[in-house]
C-alpha cells in the first residue's frame, strides 16, 4: 500500500514538475504569465490519443512529433501573440495584465476546438496496461515508463540550461532580463526561444499524462493552476525548485488522496501553496528578491 | 451642480428601469436578471480590481459561496437574515483571502484567485459528501423574480454609489497614490495592505450578495452549478470592455457584452468558447482602455483636430497600454 501510494505520488509529481518546470522557463525568461499553459499540455495528450489510437504508433514515438509541434506551437504564441503586447507596453506594469488577458483568450480558443473536435467526455487509451512488481507492489507500467520519461526530459533540459553557454544565457535573462543585453544576449530572442522550450515541455507533459490519466478538453485549467503553483513554490525561473516543489506536490495529493480523502487534494495543495506564500514568498529556493 | 444632474439623471434611469416588470413577460424580466446581475458584479469587480490592478479570478467563489449559503439556509433561516449571513461570510472570505496575498505581488493574487472557486467547489462538494451526506439542494421560497430583478437593482444602485463615494473619499485618494507610486505613498503613510483589503473586502461582499438574490431563481442548486468559472471570466470581459477603472465603465461593457453572450449561447452553443476567446483577444488588442477610454481619447481628439497632449489616467488598470497609443 505505502509503496504504491509512493509511487503513484512519485509518477504525478514528475508529471507535474516536468510540466512546471516548462511554465517556469516561459515564466522566468519571458516575463509573461501564459494561462493557457495547460491548454497546450492537453492538446498534446489529444494528439498522443490520436497518434496511438488512429496510426497505431506508441506515444513514445509519437513525442518526436509532438514535442517539436510543441516547440513551434510556443514560439508562435510568443512571436504572434504576446510580443505585440511586450512592444506596446514598453517595459510598464500593463503587460502582466495584458498577458494573462491574451493568453485567457487562447486558453478558451483552443478548449473550444478541442470541444468542437473530441466532445466534452473523458478520453483515455490503454498503452502498456499491465503490472510491474517493485518492491512488493504492484505497479502499472505506463506509470513507470511515465515517471522515467518525466525524470529524462525534465533532467536532460535541466543540465542543458545549466551547462551548455545557450542555457546559461537563458538564464542570464531569466536573472536580470535588463542586463543580459549589455554581454551581448539578444534577449528577445531569448524570450521566444525559452517560450518554445516551454512548449516543447508541455507538450512532452501531456503525451506523459495521456499514458496514465483520463482527460477532457477542460482540464487543462486544472494543470495550469497546479503548474503555476508549482513554480511560485520553487521560486520563478528556477528549475531544481520546479522539479523538487512539483515532486512534493505529487506526492502530498496522493497521499492525501489515499489516506485522507480524493476529496480534499486540492485544499491539501493550497494549504501547502498559502504556507509557503507566507513563510518563503520568494519561493523555497529563491532568494529574497522584494 | 454636475454632480446633483448626474444623480437626478441617475435616479430617473433607475425608477425607468425599475418599472420594467410591469412590461416585459417572463423571458424579458429573465434578461433584465441576468443584465443587472452582470452590471453589478462587474462593477463591483471594477471596484476593487480596476483600482488596485490586482486581477481577481475569484468572482464565482463569492458568487457561488452567496448562492449556496441561501440553499443551505431557506428554511430554516428568514430571507433578509439569510441574506445578512452570505454578505457576513463573503466578508470573511475575503479577508482571509486578502490577508495572506494582498501584501505580495499581483501574481501570487491572480493565481490563488485562479483556483479559488475550484478550491471552494471541492470542498463544498467533500463537505456535503461525506458530512451531509446530500449533494444538491433546492430553494423553495415565495420570491418571485420582478422581486429578485428589484433587489438586484437596488444592489446595482448602491455597488454604483459605493463606487463614486470611493472615487472622492480618503480611500479613493489613498488608492490614487497608491496605483501612482507604491513607495511615496508609503512613505506619506498610507497603510497600502488595508487599503487594498478594505476595498477587496467590499467587492467580495457586493458579489457574494449578488449570488444570494440571485439564487431563488434556480429551484435547484449543486456546487458543479453556483460555481461556475464562466461568470468569473465574464465578469472580468464585461468590466475590461467597459473601462474598469471608471464609475459606468463595467456598465457600458457589461450591457452589450451580455446581449451578446446570450445571442451567442443561444445561436453557437458549441462555438462559444471560441468566439469567447477570439473577443478576448480582440479586446486586449484594439480597445486596451476599454470603451470609455476609447471614448474619452475620440472626445479628446475632435475639438480643433489637434490631439491633446495624453493625460495619464488616473488608475493603473489598462493604462499604459493606451498611452502608447498613438
Amino acid at each position: 500500500m505505502l509503496t504504491t501510494t509512493l509511487i503513484a505520488g512519485l509518477v504525478l509529481g514528475g508529471t507535474y514538475a516536468l510540466v512546471a518546470m516548462g511554465l517556469t522557463i516561459q515564466y522566468g525568461i519571458a516575463r509573461t504569465m501564459n494561462l493557457a499553459y495547460g491548454e497546450t499540455i492537453i492538446a498534446a495528450a489529444f494528439a498522443a490519443y490520436l497518434v496511438h489510437n488512429s496510426l497505431g504508433i506508441s506515444p513514445i514515438l509519437g513525442l518526436v512529433l509532438i514535442a517539436p509541434a510543441g516547440f513551434v506551437f510556443g514560439w508562435l504564441v510568443y512571436a504572434l501573440l504576446l510580443k505585440p503586447l511586450v512592444r506596446r507596453s514598453k517595459g510598464g506594469a500593463a503587460l502582466e495584465i495584458d498577458s494573462i488577458l491574451a493568453t485567457f483568450g487562447l486558453l478558451f480558443v483552443i478548449q473550444g476546438v478541442m470541444q468542437v473536435g473530441f466532445g466534452g467526455n473523458y478520453i483515455s487509451y490503454s498503452y502498456m496496461n499491465f503490472g510491474v512488481d517493485i518492491l512488493g507492489a504492484s505497479v502499472a507500467a505506463n506509470r513507470l515508463l511515465a515517471l522515467v520519461m518525466a525524470l529524462a526530459s525534465g533532467g536532460g533540459l535541466y543540465l542543458l540550461l545549466t551547462y551548455t553557454r545557450w542555457g546559461t544565457a537563458l538564464r542570464a535573462v531569466a536573472v536580470a532580463p535588463a542586463s543580459a543585453p549589455l554581454v551581448g544576449i539578444d534577449a528577445d530572442r531569448a524570450a521566444r526561444f525559452g517560450f518554445a522550450l516551454g512548449g516543447a515541455l508541455a507538450a512532452c507533459g501531456g503525451v506523459v499524462i495521456s499514458m496514465y490519466q483520463t482527460f477532457t478538453a477542460s482540464s487543462g485549467v486544472i494543470f495550469t493552476m497546479k503548474a503555476l503553483i508549482v513554480v511560485i513554490m520553487g521560486g520563478v525561473g528556477n528549475l531544481a525548485g520546479a522539479l523538487s516543489a512539483g515532486l512534493i506536490l505529487g506526492l502530498v495529493e496522493t497521499f492525501v488522496a489515499t489516506y485522507v480523502s480524493p476529496g480534499l487534494t486540492l485544499a491539501a495543495v493550497y494549504l501547502i501553496f498559502l504556507a509557503i506564500l507566507l513563510w518563503r514568498p520568494s519561493g523555497l529556493f529563491g532568494k529574497a528578491r522584494r | 451642480m454636475k454632480t446633483a444632474l448626474g444623480f437626478a439623471v441617475a435616479a430617473i434611469v433607475f425608477a425607468v428601469l425599475a418599472l420594467a416588470p410591469f412590461y416585459l413577460d417572463a423571458y424579458g424580466i429573465g434578461l433584465m436578471i441576468g443584465m443587472t446581475g452582470y452590471v453589478t458584479l462587474a462593477s463591483a469587480w471594477g471596484l476593487f480590481s480596476g483600482r488596485t490592478g490586482y486581477v481577481s479570478l475569484a468572482t464565482v467563489a463569492f458568487f457561488g459561496m452567496g448562492a449556496y449559503t441561501v440553499a443551505v439556509l431557506n428554511e430554516t433561516l428568514p430571507y433578509p437574515v439569510i441574506l445578512l449571513v452570505a454578505g457576513a461570510i463573503g466578508l470573511l472570505v475575503a479577508a482571509v483571502v486578502g490577508f495572506s496575498t494582498l501584501r505580495l505581488a499581483g501574481v501570487y493574487f491572480v493565481i490563488f484567485t485562479f483556483g479559488l472557486a475550484e478550491l471552494i467547489r471541492q470542498l463544498v462538494t467533500w463537505f456535503e459528501t461525506t458530512v451531509t451526506g446530500t449533494l444538491g439542494r433546492y430553494i423553495f421560497l415565495p420570491i418571485g423574480p420582478e422581486h429578485i430583478y428589484w433587489q438586484l437593482l437596488v444592489l446595482c444602485a448602491a455597488t454604483l454609489l459605493i463606487t463614486w463615494w470611493v472615487g472622492r473619499s480618503r480611500l479613493g485618494l489613498a488608492l490614487r497614490v497608491i496605483s501612482d507610486d507604491e513607495v511615496v505613498a508609503s512613505h506619506i503613510g498610507i497603510d497600502i495592505a488595508r487599503t487594498k483589503l478594505a476595498l477587496f473586502a467590499v467587492s467580495a461582499v457586493i458579489i457574494t450578495l449578488v449570488g444570494a438574490i440571485q439564487a431563488p431563481r434556480w429551484t435547484y442548486v449543486e456546487p458543479a452549478i453556483v460555481f461556475n468559472p464562466t461568470v468569473s471570466f465574464l465578469t472580468l470581459i464585461m468590466a475590461l470592455l467597459g473601462g474598469a477603472s471608471r464609475l459606468w465603465g463595467p456598465a457600458l461593457g457589461a450591457i452589450p457584452l451580455f446581449l451578446l453572450f446570450e445571442w451567442l449561447s443561444a445561436n453557437f452553443p458549441n462555438h462559444y468558447s471560441i468566439l469567447l476567446g477570439l473577443l478576448f483577444i480582440v479586446i486586449v488588442f484594439l480597445l486596451p482602455r476599454g470603451v470609455a477610454g476609447f471614448a474619452e481619447d475620440l472626445m479628446r481628439r475632435r475639438p480643433g483636430g489637434t490631439p491633446a497632449p495624453a493625460k495619464p489616467a488616473p488608475t493603473p488598470l489598462r493604462s499604459e497600454g493606451g498611452e502608447a497609443r498613438p
